[in-house]
């Protein structure tokens, strides 16, 4: 499933995920891309984040499953397990900012989530 | 300028972090013979029960080098330089010994073989050495001596404490006071040797000097502690006669550029033993290093603690001309006041089993008393005590009532949290933390009821602006009456009401998004993101093919299965894309949701009753089931429990829920707001002797009053109690509100349209596909979730926890 190659040197690979239609607004889902655990959110505006799917402080691949809305203006996911924020645009624990999330470029091309882990 | 601080526990990490805060721009080397940098001494008990040793870990502040897991062997004086075990030479300009103390073990035969309890490794060597054991001693009754033997009790040992001295905690309480902790402690199953020493251990076995010989496993020492002055010693320091590094009121000691602070330094002739002094040491340490004039002019050695339950609180001088005291052995309570002897000036007191004067009495040692001391005591905090600004509120940093009120006047805190930020008062060990909420109300800040950032209004408003105005979705809710798009507090508080209201399926469209993650896979996440399942088992009672087909369930899917304290069973393990496989199976056998995952009724447990025991007066069996049948499903700012004994004996614990029924000769004493948990409390008398019909209509009624008016996770034991007894039973007995019509109507609607909400979801391809692990690889598990075996059974082997 992850059988799309790197095509040229400075020219990021584009992994397909799902339909983005199949997204739930605010809802995260779980995707294996490249053996890489990665959680994508749809936000109510319509904008889309990739971030990484592993919650830092308890260690279990769970980012997906947390409840996401905003703090201030920035969009947010809660972890589902001991509920600390994090930014869905840096990636950064808004209550913990020395531990962070990786965040991974996404883009919707023919209506199809893609994201790129390089 | 190159300071050096020898040891990092509490109290060095105070010092650096305060030369840090306050700009020194020279170099700071902290070397440490622990392995990791300081860490929360005081909360080290914690550990045991699942707190990790990162979440104790104070962080380095920036700039600061670290030498940790080496220890200074000696210090060059002339050459200024310190040199550790591992042969690293360190020049300093300033040296400061924070090293602390260490445990004193008494030089008994077979001692070698004992532990001690002062630092994380220390716990895990008890831990470990728990695991084959089955019984432990304590040596040492002290403060220490009873947190290492709750420690004990807590690994699962049958726990002694062995005390020379003729009474508990000999330095913090009287006689009286020792009598009192006597008894609660014995009724938590720990003996009590006291006015009697150690002869000689031996392998298994502790005897004492009468005689006794107690078989036990593991040997804990909490005999006190001893100054570590053994580098000051060998620097030719000046060291007390009984140990402790000599230092003036600046903290210095008998070389002009060696300070010591902490447990290891001797002010004023006196060695400190708790944080609060310690601390203050620190901050005058770095004051000076700064070229200030700090002086530590001694400090008070108050302390309140929460040990073993118990409520123990000594301040001030413990004697004095006069003394008063209160005692109620019947509940556990003594109080004694020490004042001078025209009984106006308060010297100090004790407190044990009740420690509310403590926070209002302590600040004012050594000033007028506001009122009788007889009445100080019976009255409780019901006598208002206006403190003086210079008063003392939190001990452990120092900040005085003054220091709060500016923080509320000057810097505009306006909660409890803010004060903390602004003052540091009530970081520590927590006990001014009531003190400072009273401050807070006295200085006229009205506590915001706002449930986040999102909405301003509480739980109750919301219910009410969602009932009246029919709204039943979030996103008009929070676009009428919110601002943003929410969060993981609102939102759930949200989709219950709505449930609340609407009875329809909580995974419905916009509502799926906001649902905690427990309720959005119907199921209880685990720590490694598996899942836990329980099957609704009502009243406790199963057949044996139902018991079967858990059985046969479990093992198909490799579930971990144990019996729960609802009188169900509890599967887990499961990974989300299993939980349709599983319920599927379940539903054929015509299981349902038992809610487990929700806010919601969770279990009505019985015990057998009048089929079969010989002392029944009424079926319980069957009104159990009944009740559970009514409520199942019923969505609730908490989770609701409860459960009916067949009489008086109460086998089933009726009166530690949240409603509880207890047969009589001729009907049912329905009981309300009981709980166990965080904070136990016994239900209180409702109504007796109703029938049945009576029974389930005050049932009705409590219930539907509680969803609308409680707080968001107010259990019912918070919420009767913060409404009165009395007046719930105007409400629901005799209508004083008018509303009974519709709160009968509310449960009506509920009991007509429940419906089971895991054969619903298996009924609807469209909720079906988000169980699975990867939306883009459906047909596989998520690699990370890896088992061993324990017992026969599954164990989630744990994840490494390590941040970015
Ligand atoms: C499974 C069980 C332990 C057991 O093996 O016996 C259990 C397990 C959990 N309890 Fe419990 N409690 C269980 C009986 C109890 C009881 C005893 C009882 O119900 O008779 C209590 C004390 C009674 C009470 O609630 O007043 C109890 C007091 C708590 C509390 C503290 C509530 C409080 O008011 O302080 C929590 C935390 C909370 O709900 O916020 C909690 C929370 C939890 C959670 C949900 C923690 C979590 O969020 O992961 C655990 C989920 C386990 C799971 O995945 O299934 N559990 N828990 C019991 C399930 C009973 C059942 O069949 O439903
Ligand atoms: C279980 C427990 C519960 C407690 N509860 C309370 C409480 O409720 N309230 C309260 O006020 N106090 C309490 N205390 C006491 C409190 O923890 C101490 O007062 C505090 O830890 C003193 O801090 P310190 O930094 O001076 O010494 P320590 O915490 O002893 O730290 C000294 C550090 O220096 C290191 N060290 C020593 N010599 C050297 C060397 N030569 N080279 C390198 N490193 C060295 C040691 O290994 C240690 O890490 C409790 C203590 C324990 C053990
Ligand atoms: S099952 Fe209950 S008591 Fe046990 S660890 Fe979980 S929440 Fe705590
Ligand atoms: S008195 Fe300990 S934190 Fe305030």
């Amino acid at each position: 499933m992850t059988a799309v190659q790197g095509i040229a040197a400075g020219t990021r690979t584009w992994i397909p995920i799902c339909p983005y239609t199949d997204l739930i607004p605010e809802r995260g889902a779980a995707a294996l891309v490249r053996g890489r655990q990665v959680a994508v959110f749809r936000t109510h505006d319509d904008r889309l984040f990739a971030v990484g799917n592993r919650d830092p402080f308890s260690g279990a691949h769970v980012m997906s499953r947390g409840i996401a809305g905003t703090r201030g203006e920035e969009p947010v996911v809660a972890a589902p397990m001991h509920k600390q924020t994090f930014s869905l645009i840096t990636g950064v624990c808004l209550d913990d900012p020395t531990t962070a999330l990786p965040t991974y470029p996404t883009r919707v091309t023919n209506g199809t989530v893609e994201v790129s882990v390089e | 300028m190159n300071v050096v601080v020898v040891g990092y526990g509490p109290t060095a990490h105070r010092l650096v972090e305060t030369l840090a805060a306050k700009g020194f721009t020279g170099s700071i080397t902290v070397i440490g013979e622990e392995p990791r940098p300081a860490y929360d001494r005081v909360a080290l008990t914690s550990y045991l029960s699942g707190t990790g040793a990162e979440a104790l870990t104070y962080p380095v502040p920036g700039g600061i080098a670290t030498r940790l897991a080496d220890r200074v062997t000696a210090v060059d004086r002339e050459g200024r330089t310190v040199t550790t075990r591992s042969g690293h030479v360190q020049p300093y300009d300033v040296l400061v010994l924070a090293t602390g103390s260490a445990p004193f073990v008494p030089p008994v035969p077979g001692a070698e073989g004992a532990f001690v309890y002062r630092t994380i490794e220390d716990l895990d060597a008890i831990r470990d050495a728990s695991r084959e054991a089955e019984a432990g001693v304590v040596v040492g009754g002290g403060l220490l001596g009873l947190e290492a033997a709750d420690a004990l009790r807590g690994l699962g040992l049958a726990t002694h404490v062995v005390e020379m001295a003729g009474r508990l905690m000999p330095r913090q309480v009287d006689e009286g006071g020792g009598a009192v902790l006597r008894k609660h402690v014995e009724g938590l199953g720990i003996t009590v040797h006291t006015g009697v020493g150690l002869d000689r251990l031996e392998d298994g076995r502790v005897l004492l000097a009468d005689g006794t010989a107690i078989e036990a496993g593991v040997v804990v020492f909490s005999a006190g502690v001893r100054p570590r002055d053994e580098l000051a010693r060998q620097a030719g320091l000046e060291v007390g006669a009984r140990g402790g590094v000599a230092v003036d009121e600046g903290m210095r000691t008998s070389d002009p550029s060696i300070y010591a602070v902490g447990e290891c330094a001797l002010a004023g002739g006196v060695v400190y033993g708790l944080v609060a002094p310690c601390n203050a040491m620190a901050e005058v340490a770095a004051d000076r290093i700064l070229g200030g004039r700090a002086v530590f002019a001694g400090a008070d050695q108050s302390a309140k603690l929460k040990l073993l339950g118990v409520d123990v609180a000594s301040f001030g001088e413990l004697s004095g001309a006069l003394d008063v005291t209160y005692m109620d052995p019947v509940s556990g309570v003594y109080k004694k006041l020490f004042v001078s002897d025209d009984a106006r000036t308060l010297l100090g007191g004790i407190c044990v089993g009740d420690a509310t004067p403590y926070a209002t009495l302590r600040p004012l040692v050594g000033r007028e008393l506001p009122a009788a001391p007889g009445d100080l005591l019976f009255a409780g905090t019901s006598v208002t005590v206006e403190l003086p600004d210079d008063a003392p509120v939190c001990t452990c940093n120092n900040v005085t009532r003054g220091q709060v009120r500016a923080a509320v006047a000057e810097h505009g805190c306006t909660d409890v949290a803010a004060v903390k930020k602004c003052t540091r008062a009530g970081t520590t060990c927590g006990s001014c933390v009531p003190a400072l909420a009273s401050i807070l109300a006295s200085e006229g800040v009205v506590q915001s009821k706002a449930l986040c950032e999102h909405f301003d209004h509480s739980r109750p408003e919301l219910f009410d602006i969602a009932r009246v105005r029919g709204i039943s979705t979030f996103s008009r809710l929070i676009a009428e009456h919110g601002r943003g798009r929410g969060c993981d507090i609102c939102k759930p508080v949200v989709a219950s009401i709505l449930a609340s209201l609407n009875n329809g399926h909580v995974l419905e469209g916009e509502r799926a998004a906001l649902q905690d993650t427990n309720d959005h896979f119907l199921a209880n996440i685990q720590k490694n993101g598996t899942y836990s399942v329980v099957p609704r088992i009502p009243g406790g009672e199963i057949t044996p093919e139902k018991l079967i087909v858990i059985g046969e369930v479990a093992r198909d899917f490799g579930l971990y299965t144990k019996i729960t304290g609802g009188q169900r069973i509890d599967l887990f393990g499961a990974r989300v894309e299993q939980l349709p496989d599983i319920w599927k199976r379940l539903v054929e056998a015509g299981f349902e949701s038992g809610h487990a995952y929700g806010k919601a009724l969770r279990t009505v447990k019985s015990c057998v009753g009048s089929a079969w025991c010989r002392y029944g007066v009424q079926d319980s069996v069957g009104m159990a089931i009944a009740l559970e049948m009514r409520y199942r499903g019923l969505r609730s700012p908490h989770k609701l429990k409860s459960a009916v004994s067949g009489c008086a004996r109460e086998c089933a614990e009726a009166r530690s829920k949240d409603f509880g029924i207890i047969a009589t000769e001729t009907g049912w004493n329905l009981y309300v707001g009981g709980n166990g948990g965080f904070t136990p409390r016994h239900a209180d008398l409702l109504a007796n002797d109703l029938s049945d019909e009576e029974l389930v209509r005050a049932i009705d009624r409590f219930l539907m009053f509680y969803i609308r008016t409680a707080d968001r996770l107010q259990r019912t034991s918070a919420w009767v109690e913060s409404i009165g007894l009395d007046y719930l039973r105007e409400v629901i007995l005799r209508d004083s509100l008018g509303i009974c019509a519709d709160l009968d109507a509310a449960m009506a609607r509920h009991v007509a349209t429940y419906f089971d909400e895991w054969r619903a979801t298996l009924d609807d391809p469209e909720k079906l596909r988000r169980f699975v692990s990867f939306v883009n690889a459906p047909g596989i598990p998520d690699p990370s979730i890896v088992f061993e075996t324990e017992r026969g059974q599954i164990k989630p082997v744990l994840v490494e926890v390590g941040r970015s």
